[in-house]
Order: structure tokens, then C-alpha cells, then sequence
């Protein structure tokens, strides 16, 4: 369990901009080792899940260079966006963290 | 976790869970709350504006110490193309009032007030507690709650989910289906600093005076959305959100959409300088009335985002979510003043109460623009630009006459959307209204 402030390795693409640089700014508690969102094993993404490269507001999201969707929860702001988008593929499983972990507003 | 056996267990501390843990502990209920943030508003996100009527009718003197921003006096709307903005203001020194009506307020602050006042009043209150699931007695009442605070449970003769949007517990409960793409927008906001005399100068303001800007255009880049901007005491909230199912359909990133906004030529001059210290997203019901999912049972209650109280067109949805905890609390108060159940039949009383409320009449009011702005992209997009155009054609002073700039206007409109077009717009639009 570390303080950290730093998160998101994806990049807008046309505008460039970094969210590592907004993040950045945010509070978090890591509760290290125990991802709450994981992307379950596949071999090619659906179209929901890809998407989640430029939808999740966090840049968590990334395709290795196989082809999978991979997942860093480090910076996740804990919106939702990503488990309402592959509903229906269930192709992540998402929780909340555990209780005190995850982002810590200060303003909100 | 704590042995004891509670009247009411309240999921979440937001405004919807306060509301109602406040009004249940005022009548003298035992009521255990549980959040699952550090602090209450630490996973809590709102635009924000605090509407005073809501928050009156649970805490009448809230502004003897409630952490208010600004009371706002002006409102702006405004349609945008890409190099300008068209726009509504409605400015009054008569919001300049003993109550104001409409305060700009940061949740994180404003909740851990709330959440003060909820345990005066005699509620108990956990945090960093996560709840995993509802439990129930064989024939499938709700009793309580279990936690991940070691596993730990908690008994109460109701739970009401004020959970949020994000209503997990509810959900896999089976109390109501996951949220739809199309029925909730993904907002993420940034929190600008800058000196009150800055802000001040800027927005043309006085001591606590606060403008309020909400936009629409081509800033959303064709998807179905709004933007916003806020002036705080000391800062600016700066937002942009659109529906998730245009987000997962579109190449654009939240965060690039806000950077563009940021940048529009009507927004930059008024951030200029300003050093941001949060980036935060969250989602917001936006479904409607025909989205409210099913609100009680045996043993449990909804209230707020977890219900889908959200009044999208107004920008409303912490004022629904406070009037539906207090009405949920009052509904659940006077069951217990007549020794009734928490069952299904006994709390369809909440139900009817809303429906006497400004909450239920407003959603049903606008239960078809959900699906009128989801189908109609023109109205982000074309609409915009074409007020735009209209408005430059008019203004500029250029030697043509205006016999000819009306003409030109009227083209550009039936050029862009054809005759029929305009009219079904107006007509489906007025439906969808009334």
C-alpha cells in the first residue's frame, strides 16, 4: 500500500494530449497487488473492449503488441465507463475497490 | 462489524444517503451508515450546484455553516461552433437575495458537512467500507448488508441504496439491470485555480456573485452532450460529458474533448493562468423517467443516482437526489411511527409521494427527450453552426443589404437541413418537450 501519483500510459490521439499529466494531480491509495477492474483472458478484443482505449477517462486502457487489451488500474477515477461499455461481451470484471482504497477526491 | 440491529442501514454518503440517514435520525431511528470513500465526498463528483430548496427542507439553517462556493446570478447558455459562441444570459441583482437559490459548492467539502450534520443528528457512520452484498432471509427479504470490513455484517429492518450511479450492490442483487450506453453520460471536469479577484474581474462579479456557463455545439464533436463552466470562490469547475454509447462509437477521448474546450477561443481567455489541481470523471444517469428502475422491496429502498434521479435537460440531479432521501426517509419514519413492515406493499408510500413532488413530475414531463436528443445529432452539431452563421451574416457590416442577409440566413438553414427537416425538428421537439 503506497501513495502514488502517477497513472495512464494511453495518449489522446489526435490532440495529444497527455491524461498522465492531468492525473497526475489526483490522490490515490494503490491497494498494490489487488487490481479491482481485470480484463478477462482473450485472444482478440471485441469492439467494446477496444473502444475502451479512447473512452476510459483515464487512459487505463491500452492493446499490447499481441493484440490484447491490457488494463492498469493505477489511475482509475472509479466512473464505471468501461463495465457499462462491455456489459454485454463481459469482458472485464469490475469491482469497487476495497473499502478506503482507490481515488480520493478532494474536490469532486 | 457491529453487532447491534439497526432501524436503517444507509448505503453511501452522498447527498441522496445523507437525506436520508439525516431526516431517519432526526425522528430518532438508529441508522448506520457505510461509504465506502476515506471521507464522504471522496469518491463523489458533481458539476457543482447546490440547489437551496432541496437542502432547505432537510437542514433550514444550512447556510449558517455549509461550505458555499458562490450564490449564482448568472446564467449562460451557449451554442458553440468551433471559432464562436451564440448565447442566452440571464443576469438579476435579484438573485443577490437574503437565500439565494443556486450556490456553486465543491462536493468533497460540502459532503463531509452534510455528513457532520447526518451524525449530529444520531447516525452512525463507517467508511472505508465497501458494501458486497444484501442479505436476505428465506423468503428473500432484505436483512442487512454484508461488507468487506472482514467479511463483517450488519442487520437493519430497511437498507436504502443510496449508492450512486454506479449501484453495484443493487444491481447484482438483481434489484435492477446494468446501466444501458445509451442511458448515461461519462462527464469529466477539471478544477482550475485562481485568485477570487481574478475571478471576479473576469466574470464581472462582486464579493460572493457566481456565473454559471452551460454549452452545447460543436465542442462535443457530434456526439450527444454538454459542456459546462462554474465559477468557485478561488476556482473554476471546467466540464465536458456526452453519452457513453457515442464515446464507445466515436474515436475521441473525454479528456481530448475537454482539452479542445478548454481551448475554444470563448473559454481560454477566462481560464488563462489558472493552475489545475484535479481531473476527475464520473457518470450521470441521464435515462429518465422511463429509466427509473424499480425503487423498493421487501427491505430496501433506492434513492438518487442509484435510481436514475436525474433531470438532464435542467442540469438537475443532486436536488433530486436530496428530495428523494429525505422522502424515502419520511416514507420509512412514519412506517415505524405505525409499527408497519418495510415490505414491498407498506413502501409503495414512496413511491406515491414522489410522485406528488416536483421529482417525478418533471421527469415524466421530459420522458421522451432522452431518445429525442440520442436520435437527433443535428441539434449538437448542425444547429449550432448554423446559428453561428446566421449570427455572423447579420452583424457583419459589410455593405450588403439585409433584405439579402435574410435570404442568405434562410438559404443556410434549408440548405443544412432542408425545409422538412426544420419543421419535423420543431415539431418532434415540441412533442418531446411538452
Amino acid at each position: 500500500m503506497t501513495m502514488i501519483a502517477k497513472a495512464g500510459t494511453a495518449e489522446a490521439g489526435s490532440a495529444g494530449i497527455k491524461v498522465a499529466d492531468k492525473l497526475f494531480q489526483n490522490r490515490y491509495l494503490v491497494d498494490a497487488g489487488r487490481p479491482h477492474i481485470k480484463v478477462r483472458p482473450h485472444d482478440k478484443p471485441s469492439k467494446a473492449l477496444l473502444s475502451l482505449t479512447h473512452t476510459c477517462p483515464a487512459g487505463c486502457y491500452s492493446l499490447n503488441d499481441t493484440g490484447q487489451v491490457e488494463i492498469s488500474v493505477d489511475g482509475c477515477v472509479e466512473c464505471g465507463t468501461c463495465r457499462v461499455v462491455t456489459a454485454k461481451t463481459g469482458e472485464i470484471e469490475w469491482n469497487y475497490p476495497r473499502g478506503g482504497f482507490g481515488v480520493l477526491f478532494k474536490f469532486g | 462489524m457491529i453487532e447491534q440491529r439497526f432501524d436503517a442501514i444507509v448505503v453511501g454518503a452522498g447527498p441522496s444517503g445523507n437525506a436520508a440517514a439525516y431526516t431517519m435520525a432526526t425522528a430518532g431511528l438508529k441508522v448506520l451508515q457505510l461509504e465506502r470513500g476515506e471521507y464522504p465526498g471522496s469518491k463523489n463528483v458533481q458539476g457543482a450546484i447546490l440547489y437551496a430548496s432541496a437542502l432547505e427542507k432537510i437542514i433550514p439553517d444550512f447556510r449558517d455553516d455549509a461550505p458555499l462556493e458562490r450564490h449564482v446570478i448568472e446564467q449562460r447558455l451557449w451554442t458553440m461552433d468551433d471559432a464562436s459562441h451564440v448565447g442566452v444570459h440571464y443576469r438579476s441583482s435579484d438573485f443577490n437575495e437574503e437565500r439565494p437559490n443556486r450556490y456553486t459548492i465543491l462536493r468533497a467539502q460540502f459532503d463531509k458537512w452534510f455528513s457532520r450534520r447526518v451524525r449530529d443528528a444520531g447516525a452512525i457512520l463507517l467508511c472505508e467500507t465497501t458494501v458486497t452484498e444484501l442479505l436476505r432471509d428465506p423468503a428473500g427479504r432484505v436483512i442487512g448488508v454484508r461488507t468487506d470490513r472482514d467479511g463483517g455484517t450488519a442487520f437493519a429492518d430497511i437498507v436504502v441504496l443510496g449508492e450512486g450511479v454506479n449501484g453495484l450492490v443493487g444491481q447484482r442483487s438483481g434489484l435492477r439491470p446494468e446501466l444501458k450506453p445509451d442511458n448515461v453520460a461519462l462527464a469529466v471536469k477539471e478544477m482550475h485555480f485562481l485568485p477570487r479577484e481574478t475571478i471576479e474581474s473576469r466574470f464581472n462579479l462582486k464579493q460572493d456573485e457566481g456565473v454559471v456557463i452551460e454549452a452545447m455545439g460543436t465542442i462535443t464533436a457530434g456526439m450527444t452532450g454538454t459542456a459546462f463552466l462554474y465559477t468557485n470562490q478561488e476556482s473554476i469547475s471546467i466540464g465536458i460529458g456526452c453519452l457513453v454509447s457515442d464515446f464507445a462509437e466515436n474515436q475521441q477521448t473525454p479528456y481530448g474533448l475537454l482539452e479542445a474546450f478548454k481551448n475554444h477561443p470563448s473559454i481560454k481567455p477566462l481560464l488563462e493562468n489558472a493552475e489545475c489541481k484535479e481531473y476527475v470523471a464520473h457518470l450521470i444517469p441521464e435515462g429518465g423517467y422511463n429509466a427509473i428502475p424499480e425503487l423498493y422491496g421487501d427491505g430496501w429502498i433506492v434513492v438518487g443516482d442509484a435510481g436514475q434521479f436525474v433531470n438532464a435537460v435542467h442540469r438537475e440531479g443532486s436536488n433530486l437526489a436530496m428530495t428523494t432521501g429525505r422522502i424515502a426517509g419520511e416514507t420509512i419514519v412514519a412506517l415505524k411511527q405505525r409499527h408497519q413492515a418495510m415490505s414491498k406493499a407498506n413502501l409503495a408510500e414512496y413511491r406515491r409521494r414522489l410522485d406528488e413532488t416536483f421529482v417525478m413530475k418533471d421527469l415524466k414531463k421530459y420522458r421522451k427527450i432522452p431518445a429525442f436528443l440520442h436520435r437527433n445529432k443535428q441539434i449538437f452539431g448542425l444547429y449550432p453552426k448554423l446559428f453561428a452563421g446566421a449570427a455572423q451574416t447579420w452583424l457583419r457590416v459589410d455593405g450588403i443589404d439585409k433584405r439579402t442577409k435574410e435570404k442568405e440566413i434562410l438559404k443556410s438553414f434549408r440548405k443544412g437541413r432542408t425545409l422538412p427537416g426544420l419543421i419535423g425538428d420543431a415539431f418532434n421537439f415540441a412533442r418531446s418537450w411538452r
